[in-house]
């Protein structure tokens, strides 16, 4: 083999790679999605199911966390972009001895962590309605105290300084010999900035109001302190991961990544078109010039992949509508049930055996405590909705088995489907996942 | 179309900080005159330009356009027009749009400035391109476009940045002729900035001649050829041969000059130094390559020949030019028509070059433009 040869195989394994990195924890989350197992897990996969679509457009706290997170990003993206399209215009001005002075305090946002802006903004606020003597009650106190006011503002601080870094890199390439030939035909100023530098800054404006969403809609750690008694999608996902989360969190991921794919899908399509329709326009490309595919598509496989997902995506979506996991829950659940029925019945063996043998070796006091323990245990190992902790049990001494019980019958749990993913196949490993099982966050997760 | 309307710089004087980039500037330019400001870059013409459209105020001094004082009044208030050295023409606009745009800012309907883009698309030789972007078009009709916008808010003033810097030989050549139909047209005042003095004398009525903030001369282009008032303007405009020296007498129009190198000569006093010159300054003598001829008897001395010998001829088209070496290395450049005959090489032997003493001009000793 040649080492050209071997170079290519190596690059190639190296973005085989680089790739899974990059996509690989994408692509387990949104299978994850479509796993009925209570806990967003693929590897014991359960049933094909698009039930935690619905669970996800049934929670509230989801939906209104998403409303919020729309609101605050369109409140930021006006806010940060006026802002950040006047500190790049003031940079232009300034006099060249100030200039990195003020770049660098413009800049400094994005330096200082988002906590530090969260709580400073939440304090800052706090202490203009007292310099101004608002009282409670009053509009104004309510403003200064209201989440998405104060969000808005304390995102705005630092995105802003990310949005003047797109338009300085824009207004580079300005001419302001234009300016001034529009003033000289007799604009106004108002009229030479609407009619000249705003039609220019459009592409860097669109770039930006993006920037300004995606970086407004995934904050945290600033949100999280000025928004008081709102939610935005964020805070509701912050608050479920404590509490215990299921799969209906990777379908909203799902559907975010898929608008993503087809929003750049789209963007790039148009794009395309315009350059091709330009090109065609000054002549230099023949109208009859057309591939077999679409031109955005040619000589771009990850398109074609794209594409290729999308309509399976589209199909899946299709055959969500005849499809019905009930049947595939069923079976999973019966199967289950012999296994375990399968093992008890092993398990009732060995402790016969056991039995008999302490009987043997001792008469005496010991016989009448474990009989009836297990006796009742083994009573609701056939209710239908109690298959969770019975193989954990097996491993355990009966005394603690006894306590273990008590946390089986928690209403929580018996709706707890998620925790039969977390069985183990053998119980031996039964033991290592006993403590998530009692775990109470664990338990309500399938709420 | 308005007819001309004058322009009055009155002492004017710009200061950046500490730099002077004009200084006590004096210029009337007569409404409907083709005025050019000429001169090497830096001259601080460009200045004098931005002055007058309004971007920048004069430190001291009053620019008056038709007699009003135009203080305090903004570029877009001024009724002057200015071509930028780099068009400036928007690039996100069509053509039509970009001519239009001082009536669309001014309010008018889109139909009314479709309708006067497309005359003035007709005027400038390009029409049916006015949905073109600008970036489309050639060199010389993105020029013409810009013309034609700069026309579209009919001004009384029209103010050009050495508009035609940026074009080809040919095309320069082609646009000069065009800008002065075009303002024979129009009438109106044309200011016109300029380094290249081919450019300056063709097209303008009179031209200013500017050194390092200062204006030499103002002049018909004529005049400004053959009266140079400074050593600055004789040797910047056109070619000129120098010769140093002191005077020896002056006789009513001209005077005789002791040369370092090349004997007695005798040259014009032009009209702006009578009166200058007395016996034993220090002067100089210019005479251009065109007026010296290989004198009929060789080998004679006088106060108008000077001998050297030719050491290298260039040919340029319409005329060769021949380089010299006079006493004392001086050198010598002589312009010779070529009228197309068979012509014997002068290169390698000695001359004695002769000049009329009218196309001779001295004066007192000055600074000369450097190459």
């Amino acid at each position: 083999m040649s080492s050209a040869n071997l170079i290519r195989i190596a690059l190639g394994a190296y973005l085989l790679i680089f790739f899974s990195y990059l996509l690989g924890p994408l692509v387990v989350m949104s299978l994850t999605a479509f796993n009925s197992s209570g806990f967003p897990s693929v590897s014991p996969w359960a049933c094909f199911t698009f039930e935690w679509f619905g669970v996800l457009f049934e929670d509230k706290h989801i939906r209104d966390g998403l409303f919020y997170s729309v609101v605050i990003g369109i409140g930021t993206v006006i806010l940060s972009v006026s802002m950040g399209l006047a500190a790049s215009i003031v940079l232009t001005q300034v006099w060249p001895r100030f200039r990195s002075t003020y770049y660098t305090m413009i800049i400094a946002p994005i330096l200082i962590p988002g906590v530090v802006l969260g709580i400073s903004t939440l304090v800052f606020w706090d202490r203009v309605g007292r310099f101004l003597g608002v009282e409670d009650g009053s509009f104004l106190y309510g403003l200064f105290h209201n989440g998405i006011f104060l969000t808005i503002l304390g995102q705005s601080s630092f995105i802003a300084s990310y949005a003047m870094l797109v338009f300085v890199a824009r207004l580079q390439r300005f001419d302001p010999g234009l300016t001034e030939a529009a003033l000289d035909l007799g604009a106004t100023h108002t009229q030479a900035f609407r009619k000249i530098l705003l039609p220019f800054m459009r592409p860097a404006i669109a770039s930006a109001s993006v920037l300004a969403f995606l970086a407004s809609f995934e904050n945290y750690n600033t949100t999280t302190f000025t928004i008081i008694d709102y939610k935005t999608l964020t805070t509701v996902l912050a608050q479920k991961v404590r509490l215990g989360i299921n799969p209906s969190i990777s379908s909203l991921a799902f559907i975010i990544i898929t608008l993503t794919v087809f929003a750049a899908l789209i963007f790039e399509a148009v794009q395309r078109n315009k350059a091709r329709k330009d090109a065609v326009r000054r002549g230099k490309l023949k109208t009859g010039d057309k591939g077999i595919l679409p031109s955005f598509l040619r000589g771009n496989p990850a398109a074609i992949m794209l594409v290729l997902l999308s309509f399976v995506v589209i199909a899946m979506v299709g055959t969500a509508q005849s499809y019905s996991p009930e049947q595939c829950k069923i079976r999973v659940k019966e199967e289950r049930q012999i296994e375990i029925q399968k093992r008890i019945d092993a398990l009732k063996k060995a402790r016969a055996e056991q039995q008999a043998t302490e009987a043997a070796e001792a008469e005496a006091e010991i016989p009448a405590k474990p009989a009836p323990a297990t006796s009742g245990a083994f009573g609701n190992v056939f209710a239908p909705d109690n298959l969770t902790t019975e193989e954990e049990e097996v491993d355990v001494a009966p005394e603690a088995g006894s306590g273990a019980f008590g946390n089986v019958f928690a209403p929580g749990n018996l709706s707890d489907e998620g925790a039969e993913a977390e069985e183990p196949p053998k119980p031996e490993a039964g033991s290592g996942a006993f403590g998530n099982v009692f775990d109470p966050g664990n338990l309500s997760g399938g709420d | 179309m308005s007819s001309g309307v004058a322009v009055d710089l009155e002492n004017i004087t710009i200061r950046f900080g500490d730099f002077t980039a004009v200084k006590d500037a004096n210029v009337n330019i007569k409404g409907g005159d083709f005025f050019s400001f000429l001169g090497p870059s830096g001259c601080g013409k460009t200045t004098i330009l931005r002055a007058v459209s309004g971007f920048l105020e004069p430190s001291e001094g009053r620019v008056l356009i038709g007699g009003n004082d135009m203080a305090g009044i903004g570029p877009n208030k001024r009724p002057t027009a200015l071509i930028f050295q780099n068009l400036a023409l928007f690039p996100l606009m069509t053509v039509w749009e970009n001519i239009a745009f001082s009536m669309e800012v001014a309010g008018a309907s889109a139909k009314e400035r479709r309708k006067r883009a497309d005359e003035l698309l007709d005027m400038i030789a390009l029409p049916g391109q006015g949905d073109k972007l600008p970036s489309e078009l050639s060199g010389g009709q993105k020029q013409r476009v810009a013309i034609a916008r700069a026309l579209c808010a009919n001004p009384d003033v029209l103010l050009l940045d050495e508009p035609l810097s940026a074009l080809d030989l040919k095309l320069r050549q082609h646009m000069r002729t065009e800008l002065r139909e075009i303002q024979k047209r129009v009438g109106i005042t044309f200011i016109y900035i300029t380094h290249d003095q081919g450019e300056a004398l063709t097209m303008s009525d009179n031209v200013a001649v500017m050194k390092a903030g200062i204006i030499d001369q103002i002049a018909s282009g004529h005049e400004i050829y053959d009266d140079p008032a400074t050593p600055f303007v004789a040797s910047f405009v056109g070619e000129n041969n120098v010769f140093r020296g002191k005077i020896k007498s002056i006789d009513g129009g001209h005077a005789i000059i002791s040369t370092n190198r090349s004997g007695d000569l005798v040259a014009r006093i032009t009209p702006a130094q009578v009166g200058n010159l007395a016996v034993g300054d220090e002067a100089m003598m210019f005479v251009r390559p065109e007026a010296f001829e290989v004198a009929p008897e060789q080998g004679s001395t006088g106060q108008n020949l000077v001998s050297a010998k030719a050491v290298n001829e260039e040919f340029e088209g319409n005329s060769f030019s021949v380089f010299l070496e006079g006493d004392g290395g001086k050198l010598i450049k002589m312009s010779v028509p070529n009228l197309g005959q068979d012509r014997i090489s002068t290169q390698g032997h000695d001359l004695t070059l002769r000049y009329e003493p009218s196309n001779a001009v001295v004066m007192p000793a000055g600074e000369l433009a450097s190459e």
